[in-house]
């Protein structure tokens, strides 16, 4: 492994900004948010990136890591090439704050649109349920969601269409999901799953289930097992006659 | 003259983590008009990176368990410093607080007739810990926000406090800044719950995030409030030892508990060497019957390894010292083995343990199904806090109350694993209860929320120095670098009064620089900055630390004082509290105990 790297970082702000470069010795074990950190300690203090576990948990260090949505904690420098520049950009898909920080608060507004959690009653008079492990995992799978919003980042519809105000994007297909699934869920999200998530613009390209850290396998075990109940609830002419009636 | 963004509520709730959510979410059911302030984004504080799970006494697993026996363990692993009262309520509430969780969707995993499983964890006598494999924090940092985003809790994210308001004495708000713009911010408020969780930052090798840097205590301190125990610092005998970059990264304690062993170089699982008396009865005595514990036999007594995380973090220090480490000097921790027990004990592994596994594997290039790991102490929790009372959680400042590791008195000399999850959600609801009353007692009765103009004014101004001082000032990193090697090196694991004496002499130094420090760019989004305005936290938190622990002449706990090797009786009986004096010098005094009820000693002496 080489000594030292060079590191081409996208700083700037709303109004606009550019690459810089800089070198900082590297060594053995070392993962990309350790020299970005390195870099910030002793060459741009002001530089800006978020981060807080370090491991993987929490889904703050995302960014574009030559050109690839990442997550800068768990890039081990050991996989890249470092006889080249690593190119280090924020999230293109979110409107840029400054370096690498950007406004994701949206993620947490369009959130509040999916209907919550309702739980049926307590299956014992103690006030609790009970939950087969086999269904419990099908969900759990879900709910490793940290939030890094990777898959929000590229998927096109929020990326280059900018659908934002009608789509909720992958994360918070995954987020339906997991409540629709739940064991104990009865509320009904199928109709606004449809008109006002329009889950119908995901046409399956299935790349945000390729950058997902936590492997989750977003489109075929969230997504469209969602569409099924749309298909079924809206265009199955039996169902929809059971609807109505 | 900076301008402040002006906010107005009932109940500030300062933190985001499990103990804030919970609080905020309470206060608002409560009926008061709730705000949140954190450092991060919302779901990003420590407590999603909490791995093993929340002790309840469910009886799930095992159905000798209860309150009685969850509340001996705790008061036996704090060694009987303990607020009492904070460890009854803790016991007695936790169950009610998990099934809580599970009624606003969080799913834990299951046992074979379907109720929430629980798995062993170092200190607790039955199988008391709910889980969802090894990210138990996740689970329940995502079911608290996603219950609370649809209560009308208002959130500022990214927002760092730089102080409380106090009127005529009493908690009136607080006032800070937003890190994206760096604009000032006024939170006025009838009462306000500091959540502001650990002070990890003030080591150089710790498993806490960059949040971690005490400012909840400091906060609380500079306003009048008293802190306690604050010598126990928490290290976790398991922390990552390479690569160097993610030194002290935390290996759950479910490694062991899923039957994991540790092994010195020399192959010898050196942990049933030296077995404390207070455990001696109650630990396995040869590898076979640790082994059975593990695997739910009721009969066996729990491994060594199992045993409270200051001891097994000082036999891990000892053997490394002794030459028999790791060639990272670390000692290895091994789950691999388990296959000569278990037919599919890969599978196993990657099922119980996933998030390791995946930690291993990318950060380390190693496989733990198939290969030891290395690991070794890491700074990880702070059992010191604000001194508050047992039942409503209030400081000794009126209207500001604490909960979450930010408070003190539940855990004593030394937390058990999994009594911190259930300490957020059983002193959150109670803190947000009793700060959602305080604010509506003093709406009834008219008094008065004056904001110090003045007092607004200065902290904007010091908030600003760094930038005056510019270029030419000394760099924020290197000052609390500087300070974590200071306080890894002379308050760590094993103490000695000259060491701490030193490490007052540099924490002044230290102070002294952080005065001149000084930053460059703007106020947007500039990490330097925040990393300058944290300092003044940590070097509160730090002196703190060290006084308490030259005070108390003993060892206990997560306390090692090489000078004063044992125990005491006299120092068994004392708390220490540390507040600011009139003239801003800190104050450390002994503080009695007050006496245990007879009822809850009984419970004490039936569990010996
Ligand atoms: C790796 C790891 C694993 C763990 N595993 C377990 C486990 O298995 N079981 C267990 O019981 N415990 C575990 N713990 C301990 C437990 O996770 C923590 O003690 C607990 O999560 C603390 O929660 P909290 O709500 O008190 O604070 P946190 O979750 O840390 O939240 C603190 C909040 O305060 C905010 N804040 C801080 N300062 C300011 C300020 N100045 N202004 C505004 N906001 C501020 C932060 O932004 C954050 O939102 C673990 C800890 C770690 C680090
Ligand atoms: S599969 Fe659907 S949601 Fe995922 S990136 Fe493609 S279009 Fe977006
Ligand atoms: S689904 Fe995966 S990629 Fe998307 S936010 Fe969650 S963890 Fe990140
Ligand atoms: S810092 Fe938490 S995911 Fe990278």
């Amino acid at each position: 492994m080489l000594t030292q790297a060079m590191f081409r970082i996208w700083r700037g702000d709303p109004a606009g900004g550019g690459f810089q470069d800089y070198v900082t010795p590297v060594e053995e074990g070392m993962v990309v948010l350790d020299a970005v950190h390195r870099i910030q300690a002793q060459q741009a203090p002001d530089l800006a990136l978020r981060w807080n576990c370090k491991a993987g948990k929490c889904g703050s260090c995302s960014a574009e890591i030559n050109g690839m949505p990442k997550l800068m904690c768990m890039t081990r420098l050991s996989n890249l090439n470092l006889e080249m520049p690593v190119i280090l950009e924020p999230m293109h898909t979110f409107p840029v704050i400054r370096d690498l920080v950007t406004d994701v608060s949206w993620n947490f507004r369009a959130k509040k649109t999916i209907k919550e959690f309702k739980p049926r009653s307590p299956d014992l008079p103690d006030g609790t349920w009970r939950m087969q492990q086999a269904d419990v995992e099908r969900v759990q799978e879900f709910r490793k969601c940290i939030e890094c919003f990777l898959c929000q980042d590229v998927c096109h519809v929020l990326r280059e269409h900018h659908k934002e105000d009608e789509f909720i994007g992958p994360r918070l297909l995954v987020y339906a999901a997991a409540l629709e699934m739940h064991p104990l869920d009865n509320e009904d999200r199928v109709s606004d799953l449809r008109k006002k998530h329009n889950i119908g613009y995901c046409n399956i390209t299935t790349c945000c289930r390729q950058v997902c850290p936590e492997s989750i396998t977003i489109t075929e075990n969230a997504i469209i097992p969602l569409k099924e109940r749309v298909v079924d609830r809206f265009f199955d002419p039996l169902k929809q006659l059971f609807h109505i009636l | 003259m900076p301008e402040f963004q002006r906010f107005s509520y009932d109940v500030l709730v300062i933190g985001a983590g499990g103990a804030g959510l919970r609080a905020a979410i309470e206060a608002g059911a409560c009926g008061a008009k709730v705000g949140v302030v954190c450092k991060s984004l919302l779901g990003k504080a420590h407590t999603v990176m909490a791995e093993g799970g929340i002790a309840a006494a469910l009886a799930n697993v095992d159905d000798r368990d209860n309150w009685r026996v969850h509340f001996a363990d705790t008061m036996r692993g704090g060694q009987y410093l303990n607020n009492w009262r904070m460890a009854e309520l803790h016991a007695k509430e936790a169950p009610e607080c998990v099934r809580e969780l599970e009624a606003w969707g969080a799913l834990f995993d299951r046992t074979k007739d379907g109720r929430i499983l629980q798995r062993n964890f170092g200190g607790h006598k039955y199988p008391r810990l709910a889980h969802v494999g090894d990210r138990t924090g996740l689970e329940m940092i995502r079911t608290l926000q996603d219950h609370g985003i649809y209560t009308g809790m208002e959130v500022h994210m990214e927002c760092t406090v730089l102080s409380l308001l106090l009127d005529s004495g009493r908690v009136v708000g607080a006032c800070g800044y937003d890190r994206e713009k760096g604009l000032f911010q006024l939170w006025q408020a009838k009462a306000v719950v500091l959540a502001t969780g650990g002070i990890g930052r003030a080591y150089k090798i710790t498993s806490n995030s960059w949040e971690y840097t005490g400012d909840g205590l400091a906060l609380a301190y500079n306003a009048g409030a008293e802190l306690q125990e604050m010598e126990f610092v928490q290290f976790h005998p398991t922390g990552m030892v390479w690569p160097i970059s993610v030194r002290g990264i935390l290996v759950t304690e479910g490694v062991r508990g899923e039957g994991g062993v540790l092994r010195n170089s020399e192959g010898r699982r050196f942990m049933f060497d030296e077995i404390p008396d207070l455990y001696k009865d109650s630990t396995a005595d040869n590898e076979e019957e640790g082994w059975r514990y593990t695997q739910g036999d009721r009969n066996a007594r729990r491994p060594p390894e199992l045993l409270t995380r200051d001891h097994v973090a000082r036999c891990i220090n000892r053997e490394v010292k002794a030459g028999r480490g790791t060639p990272h000097g670390g000692v290895f921790l091994d789950i691999a083995w388990i296959k000569q027990h278990l037919p599919k004990a890969e599978e196993r592994i990657k099922r119980k343990l996933p998030s390791m596994y995946h930690q291993f594997k990318q950060l380390a290039d190693l496989d733990i199904t198939k290969e030891p790991m290395e690991v070794g102490p890491t700074t990880h929790y702070m059992m010191g806090g604000i001194r508050v009372h047992g039942d409503s959680q209030m400081s000794s400042v009126p209207g500001l109350f604490a909960a979450g590791e930010a408070a003190a008195g539940l855990h004593g000399a030394n937390r058990l694993g999994g009594n911190s999850l259930s300490d957020l959600v059983v002193f959150g609801r109670r803190a947000g209860r009793f700060a959602a009353e305080f604010a509506k007692k003093n709406e009834a009765n008219g008094a008065a929320t004056k904001v110090d103009e003045e007092q607004l004014q200065a902290t904007a101004k010091a908030a600003l120095r760094p930038f005056d001082n510019g270029a030419s000032g000394e760099n924020p990193y290197q000052i609390q670098y500087d300070l974590q090697e200071a306080m890894q090196d002379l308050v760590g694991i094993v103490r000695t009064e000259s060491e701490m004496q030193q490490a007052l002499e540099k924490i002044a130094q230290l102070q002294a620089r952080a005065d001149r420090v000084g930053i460059t760019g703007h106020r947007q989004y500039n990490n330097g900055w925040h990393t300058a305005i944290d300092l003044a936290s940590l070097l509160v938190v730090s002196e703190a630390i060290t006084r308490a622990a030259l005070l108390r002449k003993e060892s206990r706990g997560a306390q090692f004082r090489e000078d004063f090797p044992n125990k005491d009786t006299e120092w068994g009986k004392q708390n220490i509290v540390v507040k600011r004096g009139a003239d801003g010098e800190m104050l450390v005094e002994k503080r009695a105990i007050p006496p245990m009820p007879e009822e809850l000693k009984a419970v004490i002496d039936e569990m010996k």
